[in-house]
């Protein structure tokens, strides 16, 4: 078998695990629910962007998920911050 | 035969991935939800990195995906923390068939410290 046929299963694979995650988001019945689940997405897409810049051979799309994963984090730790009642610098 | 290595680490990531969103759709609370999903997606997207890294070398995809690795192992439990706090700040309950509340017991607590001194 070939590796990149491999790889493109695992692509369609997270695709799939990622449409769970938005129902998630989509049936969540909290506030708190719909961020897990796009906390979550993003993770999956910082790890969706490898396989698919190995299968496709273009490098600037570890870039892509770098900056995904910290803008990811910081845009939880924001939201959870303001859903906990606190101000941003305590 | 690095490649074969690497594949194998992706192919266990991807799993993981798989069983760490089924918890996130079938789990009944928001921290059980919560622990599920963030365990298993971390390790399962620190596995496509590693495998990555594996597969690549050491070149312009390999590196970025090994610099990754500690990113995603430091910022993910981080972000999970802060949201379990903010959801149990915020009043979500927990499911009714939990036995075991020791942050509220905690926060109790703390309100009748705060003003002794």
């Amino acid at each position: 078998m070939n590796m990149d046929q491999v790889i493109l299963g695992c692509v369609a694979a997270l695709v799939a695990i990622c449409f769970m995650c938005l129902y998630r988001a989509w049936r969540g019945p909290t506030v708190a629910d719909r961020m897990v689940a796009i906390d979550i997405l993003g993770i999956l897409v910082v790890g969706f962007c490898p396989l698919w810049a190995v299968y496709t051979e273009r490098g600037f799309l570890m870039d892509i998920a770098l900056a995904w994963l910290l803008l990811s984090f910081i845009g939880t730790v924001t939201l959870a911050k303001y859903l906990g009642g606190q101000q941003l610098d305590e | 035969m690095n490649e074969y290595i690497g594949i194998v680490f992706i192919l266990i990531g991807v799993l993981f991935d798989l069983f760490g969103c089924i918890g996130l759709v079938r789990l009944p609370d928001v921290y059980n939800r919560l622990q599920a999903a963030t365990k298993c997606v971390t390790l399962g997207t620190c596995g496509i990195m590693f495998g990555i890294f594996l597969m690549q070398g050491f070149n312009e995809i390999g590196v970025k995906a090994l610099v990754s690795v500690p990113l995603i192992f430091i910022t993910s439990p981080t972000a999970a923390h802060a949201l379990a706090r903010g959801a149990h700040i915020a009043g979500v309950r927990l499911w009714k068939k939990s036995v075991c509340d020791k942050y509220e017991d905690d926060k109790k607590h703390m309100g009748k410290e705060k003003p002794a001194p």
